[in-house]
């Protein structure tokens, strides 16, 4: 099983990438936007983020820049797409490579070490808390409000345009709403969310590195789905809530599945794992009805 | 008001499939009018109102709404002016929404959205209202996903939704063809009264010129992208489907094969 601190590392990975997951619900499920730009905001948030801490920049600060650089990321994306026509899963294939550079020359290298750094963590640790507990809350409470501030966005006349052009494009122009418009907010949006989880992992892994957003996409489509296996997203704040939920009972399963004597399965075999519980995260909700519908013939 | 004048638009041009939609279309409909607009297929009675809304943009001529020259603008930016109801009953409205977000969605038409909570309080009220004229207990199923009602249903809450909010102009793209014959009366009859009682200025669209000839105080017939005829008050009186291809047939001098016209 599990130890303490292997546990509180699950939560604290998974409440960030729990962010991770809500950037990837606005741009799959709001949007129906395909966006893998995240591979690149992800480490562009953690380098914006660690380059100014070092600097000596207030790490909130520090961490609001990153969201905005996130942002930016989003919207080169999306404006790649709206305004030159690019296929949008192209689109931020272009964005996420281009990023790879643009993060190098952030940092000058390809890591930055955090550790004797000020972070936004630093003041937590005044608390009287166990070292590990921290981080997980802080990172429950960033996380439950920006849960609720993208619930009353999407419940808002702006949120509830950006998610009829994803639902039905053709009803939104009818209806006045520039969709161009909206997918350059909704895809900024969520790159900057996904900025913001990547400047939270970096303060607390206690380092930026250029390759920590290889995959970045995966784990968030896998928290995604997983989510949704569970909390069926029937509305907005399910769907939300399905998000956290589903990264957090990812990064458990992971945490289980490598601390697993009898598997013999190891660090290396991380991605492997991530395929398999992604697969399973698809396929399983399809079983679920099948079985489901066998019992409701056997009673009809 | 909303006057075209001389809409030239081809399709695919240079290449093999080029194809000439509008050739020099020319239509004004006055404040109140509700003109219906016949023709066979490929007339470019959909492209028309294509270009009237603006989900594609003509190559040359003009089209004013309200005195406003709005030939380049696209779609959302007419959306003020211009409602529109499609053929497709899944089109005008979003299944993934509730019936009262949909309803908020087409309260805001061509307006400003802000960050405030979209269905608002105020807004129930109207909505109930508006809902329980349609008479098929709506008005207690804000909640409901629109996924959860009939095409008919669908069709009439589009309706409903194009009319939430003044219009310089209301455009329905044949919008009964796609229900059974029962729901479409119902839905053409609700068209009807909401025109009516909101003296709404309208183009239809429609398949059927006995539907062109009974509903409506104008009818306007397309081919190959040109108006050929254009009909109202006296003339128009006691028109029947032959009399109607008679008069095509003289204005155009020649005979009528295409069967889609004959369609009732």
């Amino acid at each position: 099983m599990l130890s303490e601190i292997a546990f509180y590392g699950a939560l604290e990975t998974g409440l960030i990438y729990g962010l991770v997951a809500f950037g990837i619900y606005i741009s799959f499920r709001v949007l129906d936007f395909p966006d893998l730009t995240v591979d690149g905001s992800f480490p562009l948030g953690a380098a914006v983020a660690a380059m100014l801490i070092i600097a000596g920049w207030n790490p909130w600060i520090a961490t609001g820049c990153a969201v905005l650089a996130g942002m930016v990321a989003g919207a080169v994306t999306a404006l790649l797409n709206v305004k030159l026509n690019i296929l949008n899963l192209l689109a931020s294939i272009l964005t996420m490579i281009a990023l790879y550079s643009v993060n190098l020359r952030i940092m000058g290298r390809p890591n930055v070490a955090l550790l004797t750094e000020d972070t936004v963590l630093t003041p937590w640790y005044d608390l009287g808390l166990a070292f590990h507990q921290v981080p997980v809350l802080l990172f429950i409470i960033v996380v439950f409000a920006v849960l609720i501030l993208l619930w009353r966005f999407m419940k808002s006349e702006t949120g509830l345009a950006m998610r009829a052009t994803g639902a039905n494009p053709r009803m939104a122009r009818a209806q006045g709403i520039a969709t161009g418009g909206m997918i350059v907010l909704g895809v900024a949006l969520s790159n900057g969310l996904v900025g913001l989880a990547g400047a939270l992992f970096a303060q607390s892994q206690g380092a930026a590195d250029v390759t920590m957003g290889v995959g970045v996409i995966v784990i968030g489509l896998a928290s995604l789905i997983g989510g949704e296996a569970v909390i069926t997203p029937s509305t907005v704040v399910r769907a939300l809530l399905a998000c956290v939920v589903g990264a957090i009972i990812y990064r458990l399963a992971i945490a289980l599945a490598l601390n697993a004597d009898i598997l013999g399965l190891r660090a290396q075999d991380l991605n492997l794992i991530t395929a398999v519980l992604v697969t399973l995260a698809i396929v399983l909700p399809g079983v679920r009805t099948k079985i489901a519908n066998r019992f409701t013939r056997k009673s009809a | 008001m909303i006057s075209a004048t001389d809409l030239r638009l081809t399709f695919g041009k240079g290449t093999p499939l080029e194809n000439p939609a509008l050739r020099g279309m020319s239509l004004t409909v006055n404040q109140g009018e509700f003109v219906t607009v016949i023709g066979s297929n490929g007339a470019g009675k959909s492209t028309f109102l294509n270009a009237l809304s603006g989900e594609v943009i003509v190559d040359s001529g003009n089209i004013i709404v309200d005195n406003q020259d709005v030939t380049r603008l696209p779609t959302h930016k007419r959306a003020a002016r211009v409602a529109r109801v499609f053929q497709d009953p899944l089109a005008g409205t979003c299944e993934n929404l509730s019936i009262e977000e949909n309803l908020a969605l087409a309260i805001k038409r061509g307006q400003r959205r802000g960050l405030t909570s979209a269905v608002k309080k105020q807004y129930i009220g109207q909505f109930q209202e508006s809902l329980s004229s349609l008479k098929l207990g709506l008005e207690d199923r804000l909640g409901d996903k629109m996924g959860l009602l009939s095409g008919g249903q669908r069709q009439a809450v589009s309706l409903l939704m194009a009319s939430l909010t003044p219009s310089s102009i209301l455009l329905l793209d044949e919008h009964t063809a796609a229900l059974d014959p029962k729901t479409a009366n119902f839905v053409l009859e609700l068209t009807e009264k909401i025109i009516a009682e909101q003296k709404l200025t309208a183009l239809m669209v429609t398949h059927s010129m006995k539907q062109a000839l009974e509903v409506g105080d104008r009818t306007v017939m397309l081919h190959q992208g040109q108006v050929v005829f254009d009909i109202a008050g006296k003339d128009r009186e006691g028109l029947e489907v032959k009399d109607l291809l008679g008069l095509f047939e003289k204005q155009r001098g020649l005979s009528v094969d295409d069967d889609s016209l004959l369609l009732d």
